[in-house]
């Protein structure tokens, strides 16, 4: 089990077969990933999510960049995928490997049309690292990174679309 | 780990006046004196604000000489754990959404089909 300090748990049920749950869930992510979570916020995207093992997890953008925030571990469907989470805590694109964090997602049949669906985001830690060095950066004269700048926007953002 | 709840750091920042400030605080740490320049509310309206931010976890102040300087804090910040929880409830919300209209939508056609 991880520790509970360096992960976050979330879970649901939902009304449909488990092999419809992990469909969606991977291959049709683009069409519940909330927007305002995207990784290209200038331009229209759609994401795709590579059906196997060693696959990646991408968006491609109106212009045809294509930004990848993800790599699939593991794949056993309709049970269970585990991919990694290439997003620093800014939101922005985690470049160093050594700096993602996990997330497991695992599929349980409840009845033949309705599975629960427990989403494990762990090693997170591994992104704290930056944290530690950001608060050392805080105490430089040259004040704050820009990146926090942008992650406060990004808190703000969501808490209005929250509210909205 | 700082005792905060993602809650109270949404109604911090429910309000635009603080989400301004908070930004500004993003941009570099200020005094209250600079704050007021910079947002549209006098000092006593800004040192509210910033008390209900400290008080969310959000914001810390150091004395500095004659000034107490405001910035951003860093361990509210790194609440990351509540940060990722609220997406991750608001995401498996919109899958559920998204599956059960899919299921429907499979279920109907299969009616008429039979």
């Amino acid at each position: 089990m991880t520790d509970v300090q360096t992960a976050v748990s979330s879970s649901i049920v939902v009304d449909a077969p488990i092999d419809r749950a992990f469909a969606v869930f991977t291959e049709d992510m683009g069409s519940w990933w909330p927007q305002e979570h995207r990784m290209l916020q200038a331009q229209e995207s759609h994401m795709v999510f590579e059906p196997k093992q060693g696959g990646r997890a991408y968006e491609v953008g109106a212009d045809g960049t294509e930004c990848k925030w993800a790599s699939v571990l593991v794949w056993e469907p309709p049970h269970r995928v585990v991919f990694t989470w290439e997003i620093s805590p800014q939101w922005s694109l985690e470049t160093d490997q050594a700096k993602a964090s996990e997330v497991e997602v695992r599929f349980f049949t409840e009845t033949d049309s309705r599975t629960r669906v427990d989403v494990e985001h762990r090693h997170l830690d591994r992104h704290g690292e930056g944290w530690e060095s950001l608060r050392d950066a805080v105490g430089s004269p040259e004040g704050w990174p820009v990146e926090l700048r942008s992650f406060a926007q990004r808190l703000a953002e969501s808490s209005v679309a929250k509210g909205a | 780990m700082k005792a905060y709840s993602a809650p109270h750091v949404l109604d911090a920042l429910g309000d635009p006046t603080r989400r301004a400030i908070f930004e500004q605080l993003g941009e570099r740490p200020s005094a209250v004196v600079d704050l007021a320049e910079r947002v549209p509310v006098s000092r006593p309206a800004v040192s509210q604000h910033l008390k209900v931010l400290k008080d969310a976890g959000l914001v810390r102040d150091v004395q500095v000489g004659t000034r107490r300087v405001y910035s951003l804090d860093p361990e509210g910040l790194s609440g990351l754990r509540d940060y990722l929880e609220r997406f991750w409830g608001t995401a498996l919300e919109s899958f559920k959404k998204r599956v059960e209209a899919e299921n429907e939508k499979e279920k109907r056609e299969g009616e008429q089909h039979d």
